[in-house]
């Protein structure tokens, strides 16, 4: 093993490792604010180069069904919810929020994706549509189950994860995709070559996690989604409600994933099915952070892409196994160094 | 007699089946203290809790002439009725500032002008939160954190605040401190439902008061006469009393 392939490799573990930072992130955010512990993260990352990939072709039929179907679902939900609780008079705005919107996003993608728009509005209309799922999700999913427990809502996850693959199955169909690499440029550092490609991934995901940093520091509403992760019933009593934050975390959660499909697709072929074994590497590196802190889960997102690409030169046919089993000896540091908490609520 | 600010009717709240609070009434007027005082579990902090709409109640609650039931938590903060907790509740790992600016959470469509007035009023009434404003509200002492937890309620413009054993866990100087400050802000024209275990200082500071026993009120009436009434003297003022 000489120094150009050292260098390839640990070029093509940071690509993934970003990438793998990026759904960790996610899954600490939702975590943290919500307890839902998000076993369908894969799903969005594979409906988002899925929808890339369609929208290369001229078609958004897939998604838009999906994006309607989910709509009609949470809308009728909302009514059944306003009728419910006397508050009919505020069903309009429910039904437009959640119906209507997402309804105009499937219809833009529908009518757009035909007229090949250039491939920078093609990647905002994928993330556009895929982030809308987020929230939707949440609202059909987790939103009616918000106060149970972290295992309930652990098996809603797994629930809703089978669900989505089936759904993407039918909404996308059996065949994997790939999408063109967003630059073909290369340099030479040091006398190792550099793929653009890498360097444009790694940049973007630090761009959005220097991005997210900013929205929890500095804005009202990412304050308010760090005080609902600290303190339930504090954040309650000033006014800011579990279904918000939930929601607003679920779109958060869901951008950041279709994102790393965006990112992801140049990088691999991804089939309905792909996003599982994906998250789990996020989830891998989220559970160096203990599921709660940041940095620790970004840095062990690292950590599990450059092994894996190591791991896949030296050992090819054990590389999975070898990511995996890095879960047991941090999961023994964890609970020899952590104190254990009671599950409140 | 003009309509209450809230108006409690025989209210009962269970948890599962058992009956901690039985068919309470009470009523707190605009701009008076009302105090609730009575021992350890008789449902004082589970009375403030329906209320709040934290727990399920029977019963209704009216608060500014409207029946309350069926709005939720943050809806009712939004109207202006607040409730700073026994156990406070606080944003641990957040600064002091931070949690004060969660405070208006609710009022976040006031614009940034008014939260920004709200801030220096609470500044101006807590001069200790100022100089902490950058600090994490977890390091603050216990006195602290109960101004916190009073300045995080106070940026929600509160009509009636709520105030849950203001006093527990505190220092004597600093509970006068606490008390004196409550006696200010009804003078701002804040109306207050205190629930005390300390009763000396909750009936000094209020004007109306109901003792609150095992779920259930034995008596009621203006603070003076609760105070000088000999049944409360000898139970709940008594020998010892001064903690």
């Amino acid at each position: 093993m000489d120094l150009p392939i050292v260098a390839l490799l640990a070029q093509d573990g940071i690509t993934n490792g970003a990438i793998y930072a990026l759904l960790a992130l996610a899954l600490v955010l939702v975590f943290a604010v919500t307890r839902v512990i998000w076993v369908p993260s894969g799903e969005f990352l594979a409906y988002g180069t899925l929808t890339l990939a369609g929208l290369q072709l001229g078609k958004a039929s897939g998604i838009a069904g999906l994006l309607a179907g989910m709509a009609v679902v949470a809308g009728a939900m909302e009514a059944w919810r306003s009728i419910g609780d006397g508050e009919a008079r505020r069903l309009p705005a429910r039904l437009a929020l959640w119906t209507g919107l997402p309804l105009a996003i499937a219809a833009a993608l529908y009518f757009i994706a035909p007229l090949q728009p250039p491939f920078f509005v093609q990647i905002l209309l994928a993330l556009t549509a895929v982030t809308a799922l987020g929230p939707l999700l949440y609202r059909i999913a987790f939103q009616p189950v918000a106060e149970a427990s972290v295992l309930v809502l652990l098996i809603v996850a797994v629930a809703v994860h089978f669900a989505l693959v089936g759904l993407g199955l039918w909404f996308f169909g059996a065949e994997g995709s790939r999408t063109p690499p967003f630059t073909s440029a290369s340099f030479e550092l040091g006398g190792v070559t550099v793929s653009g490609q890498s360097v444009l991934v790694v940049a973007t995901s630090i761009a959005l996690i220097f991005a997210l940093a900013l929205f929890f520091n500095r804005t009202l509403y990412g304050r308010a989604l760090r005080a609902t992760a600290v303190n339930r019933v504090g954040a309650r009593l000033a006014g800011i409600s579990p279904g918000f934050a939930g929601t607003l975390t679920f779109t958060l959660g869901a951008l950041m994933c279709a994102f790393c499909g965006v990112l992801i697709g140049p990088i691999t072929t991804v089939y309905y099915d792909s996003g599982f074994l994906i998250s789990l590497k996020g989830f891998v590196g989220a559970i160096f952070g203990g599921l709660v802190t940041y940095p620790a889960a970004a840095a062990g997102s690292l950590l599990v892409g450059v092994l894996e690409s190591f791991s896949s030169f030296w050992a090819s046919a054990f590389k999975e196994v070898i990511v995996f089993t890095l879960i047991i000896p941090v999961l023994l540091w964890l609970s020899l160094t952590t104190q254990h908490h009671e599950e409140d609520e | 007699m003009t309509t209450p600010l809230l108006e409690v009717e025989s209210l009962s709240v269970s948890y599962g089946k058992v009956e901690a609070v039985h068919g309470v009434s009470i009523r707190a007027g605009e701009g008076r203290i009302v105090s609730v005082i009575g021992p350890n579990g008789a449902g004082k902090t589970t009375l403030l809790g329906a209320i709040m709409g934290l727990l399920p109640s029977r019963g209704t609650i009216r608060y500014l002439g409207e029946p309350l039931a069926g709005a939720s938590v943050e809806e009712r903060v939004g109207r202006g009725l607040v409730l700073v907790p026994e156990k406070r509740e606080l944003f641990a790992s957040m600064t002091v500032g931070d949690n004060l600016a969660l405070g208006a959470f609710a009022r976040r469509r006031d614009g940034e002008a008014a939260t920004r007035r709200s801030l220096d009023e609470v500044y101006g009434r807590f001069p200790r939160l100022a100089e902490r404003r950058d600090q994490l509200a977890g390091t603050l002492s216990g006195g602290e954190r109960q101004m916190l937890a009073l300045g995080r309620a106070l940026m929600g413009r509160p009509k009636l605040l709520m105030l849950d054993e203001p006093s527990l866990g505190l220092a004597p100087l600093i509970v006068r401190e606490i008390f004196s400050i409550i006696v200010g802000l009804r003078a701002a024209g804040v109306s207050i439902l205190l629930i005390e275990q300390n009763a000396r200082a909750a009936l000094q500071v209020s004007d109306d008061g109901y003792v609150l026993e095992t779920g259930e009120l034995v008596l009621s009436g203006p603070s003076a006469e609760l105070a000088a009434d000999p049944k409360v003297a000898a139970t709940y003022l008594g020998q010892g009393a001064g903690h």
